[in-house]
């Protein structure tokens, strides 16, 4: 008994040794490594699945980290440990820029891809909801212009109908995403910051007192009145079902994919709907984006590879398999002209 | 006198009160037994719920079709090509069931039918196989996932056409194919035998299995051999003072510490400091093993504790030393124990999403895995994934992986219960 246990110790300990050791050694990577956002998380394992099938290359591994933990990611360096594409649903920033010049990373190719539509929906039980992004505002704003002396005080609506006799009289519920998740950026950037700015009050305070301005418009009430219902966009799909009255806030791929269920509602006066998405005309939708580290490309096989795929018209096209998938595309000037800069590795 | 007198009162108030006393337990065994099928009721619903979701998952609507393994097409150079179009092959077959179907978009309409996995099947089985060159044979293959939730029903047809993601003249072929008998559920083997995938109707259980059978390998190899020595160590051969006791605190401690917690210490030393590859089994094992080390040394000392002190005082009468004792005696009286322990230890990390998140193995992997460096994903963690899927058809399929997930916990625990009933020692 003494001999099997010490030998089990030892082979236990020399296999994970071994391993680990092996691990230090391997010096190249075969598969490309992309990081980033859930938005288009969706859409780039599907051309990263279509690539490792009709390709010799192996399958790109894709994590979802969120755009900011991606770029982060992203950041931290060149080397086979290091991503080579971070995909983003909002543009770089200034700071990450700088972040990856100081790792030595200073040519970043930007890839935009197409738009994402962000969706205000309730259930098909009850009646279709009109708004206007002003109306959202007061509605989940955290601090309002109070409608006596327009003074900022804390929220104080709680039926739809009080922001507007028009709305029904319903209570004010929406489920959203956390504020890790970029939707919820999108959405404040968007719709919050949009609709804030039609207040005459508010928006002198843009040149003014620009802090106070952005967090009286980005900042959601935490009364109840919005619900923060976590990352998963099925789960507030399968919440507004059970709950007529309440509204949810999404992607627009979820809004196609159940659009016997729920319905969304028009955003000062328009409809979300895939063509008012693609012309511009639906006010809350924010293009995607995907980021590639040009000192890669000739690092990893397959990486240069991996964006004419994305990039190709089967895949980002008016007809291509991303749009069966809900992604928006640019029209088709636009990807002609971002496909070139594409190829031709232009850094940002 | 007297004391009979109390004698009686105190009877008297005995048996006054039994009636009340015994109400009292009657009252107590129905709350206990409300409490227990309270439980029972939803662990119930749990598992209904899950069987009715899930189990239809584990059949795929497949399509019949003749396919014409041609020698031109496939060919033509004598050899099988590779390279050749497939999926043409695939589309042809299933145009010449439906020959009037002459527009473009309809036609569209109509491949779409199929599986995109389709060709690749064909594709397979005429390089498993060249003698099929030349011969017409009918073949079934998957159809996509849009078909196989209108014949699940889990697609509503009374709705309008824009409304649902099959329009009116798939639902037409779709009746068409099913009264031909061309339509047909069949066992779903690509749920087994394929990695994820972003069509429903391929994606598989297999890497996130194949993930998770590396990580319990890397965890079971390092948590056992140290968890065990450190509750011998312990027990057996440490001084008692006040350092003792303070580790032994802090190991109960560290049993209870939030998982998430390890995640973060695992994403800072294995991957950050010692630069292993981030994604991996060996690493998620290194941090399952952190997890789990905890439970093993607390269920090793109570198996060591357990075994009586005169087996020990009769060896050490014989002269052996406390080395001898310990190896030739104690342990192999509390193995079943220890064993027991690092199962119920192993069944914990399998079911853990937590950690592995902050070290990169909630992504979309397709290869399967095959050493514990590979980029690999766990089997809840597929779970999470599919979940998150906007595709209806990810949703039995999400309940069908947690009934695979349950089957192993099951199949554990029970391996636990079985290796205490055989081996338990009684004295």
């Amino acid at each position: 008994m003494k001999k099997s246990i010490s030998t089990i110790a030892l082979l236990g300990m020399a296999l994970v040794f071994g391993l680990s050791s092996t691990a230090n050694a391997q010096s190249g990577r075969d598969y490309i490594y992309i990081v980033g956002s859930s938005t288009v998380y969706p859409f780039a394992t599907v051309v990263a699945e279509r690539f490792g099938r009709g390709t010799g290359f192996k399958t790109p591994k894709v994590e979802s980290t969120g755009s900011g933990g991606g770029l982060k990611l992203f950041c931290d360096g060149i080397g086979v440990n290091f991503p080579d594409i971070a995909n983003a649903s909002r543009a770089i920033k200034q700071s990450e820029i700088d972040n990856c010049a100081a790792k030595g990373i200073d040519e970043i190719v930007e890839v935009k891809i197409g738009y994402d539509g962000i969706v205000i929906a309730n259930s098909k039980k009850s009646a279709l909801m009109h708004l206007t992004r002003k109306e959202l505002f007061l509605a989940l704003a955290k601090n309002v212009p109070s409608a006596k002396d327009g003074e900022l005080r804390p929220n104080p609506y709680k039926l739809w109908s009080e922001i507007d006799p028009s709305l029904p009289a319903t209570r004010i519920e929406v489920l959203g995403p956390p504020p890790t998740s970029g939707t919820r950026d999108a959405f404040v950037e968007l719709a919050m910051d949009g609709g804030c700015q039609e207040i005459p009050s508010i928006k002198v305070l843009k040149s003014s007192n620009e802090a106070l301005f952005k967090a009286t418009c980005q900042t959601l009430r935490e009364d109840g009145a919005f619900i923060e219902a976590g990352e998963n966009d099925n789960l507030i799909v399968q919440k507004l079902e059970a709950n007529p009255a309440a509204l949810g806030i999404f992607g627009f791929s979820y809004l196609d994919q159940n659009m016997e269920k729920i319905q969304g509602a028009s955003i000062d006066g328009v409809e979300p709907s895939f063509d008012a998405i693609a012309d511009g005309s639906y006010p809350v939708s924010r293009p995607l984006f995907f980021y590639v580290k040009k000192a890669h490309v000739d690092l990893i096989p397959g990486l240069r590879e991996y964006i004419n795929e994305f990039t190709s018209e089967k895949a980002w096209g008016d007809e291509g398999y991303l749009s069966d998938r809900g992604l928006i595309p640019m029209p088709a000037t636009e990807r002609k002209s971002v496909g070139a800069a594409v190829r031709s590795l232009s850094p940002i | 006198m007297m004391n009979s007198n109390l004698g009686q009162t105190t009877r008297h108030r005995v048996e006054a009160s039994l009636k009340r006393r015994y109400a009292k337990e009657r009252r107590f065994k129905a709350a206990g037994i409300a409490a227990t099928f309270t439980g029972l009721a939803f662990l119930a619903i749990f598992f209904v719920n899950l069987v009715s979701q899930g189990t239809s998952a584990f059949q795929q609507t497949m399509i019949s079709l003749e396919i014409n393994f041609d020698r031109t097409a496939l060919a033509p150079d004598g050899d099988v090509d590779p390279n050749a179009d497939y999926e043409a092959v695939v589309r042809d077959s299933l145009r010449s069931l439906f020959p009037d179907v002459t527009d473009r978009r309809e036609r569209r309409q109509l491949s779409s039918l199929l599986s995109v996995s389709a060709s690749y099947d064909v594709k397979d089985m005429l390089a498993a196989d060249p003698t099929l060159l030349g011969s017409t044979q009918t073949v079934w293959l998957s159809a996509s996932a849009n078909v196989d939730m209108v014949i699940k029903g889990n697609i509503n047809r009374d709705v309008p056409q824009d409304l649902r993601t099959v329009s009116d003249l798939q639902l037409l072929w779709i009746d068409e194919l099913l009264a031909a008998g061309r339509l047909e559920k069949k066992f779903n083997t690509a749920l087994f035998t394929n990695g994820d995938s972003r069509e429903p109707e391929l994606a598989g259980i297999r890497g996130a299995l194949m993930g998770t059978f590396y990580m319990l390998l890397v965890t079971i190899a390092l948590a056992f051999p140290l968890g065990v020595a450190a509750a011998i160590y312990l027990e057996e051969f440490a001084p008692r003072n006040r350092w003792s006791d303070l580790i032994e605190v802090n190991i109960n401690n560290l049993a209870a510490v939030p998982s998430i917690v390890f995640g973060l210490l695992g994403l800072a030393v294995f991957i950050n400091w010692m630069s292993l590859p981030r994604s991996a089994p060996l690493v998620g094992g290194l941090v399952l093993s952190l997890l789990t080390l905890p439970v093993i040394i607390i269920a090793s000392r109570a198996a060591i504790q357990a075994v009586p002190p005169s087996i020990k005082e009769a060896a050490f009468g014989l002269g052996a030393s406390r080395m001898q004792v310990v190896f030739h005696h104690v342990l192999p009286l509390a193995m079943p124990g220890m064993l027991t322990g690092a199962i119920i230890g192993m069944a914990r990390s399998l079911g853990e999403t937590a950690p592995l998140l902050m070290i990169g193995m909630v992504a979309f992997i397709v290869d399967v895995p095959g050493s514990v460096t590979d980029p690999a994903t766990a089997l809840p963690v597929q779970i999470y994934l599919w979940a998150d899927s906007p595709e209806r058809a990810f949703a039995e399929r999400t309940s069908a992986a947690i009934i695979v997930l349950l089957a192993f916990l099951l199949l554990m625990n029970l391996a636990a219960v079985l290796m205490r009933k055989r081996f338990e020692k009684r004295w």
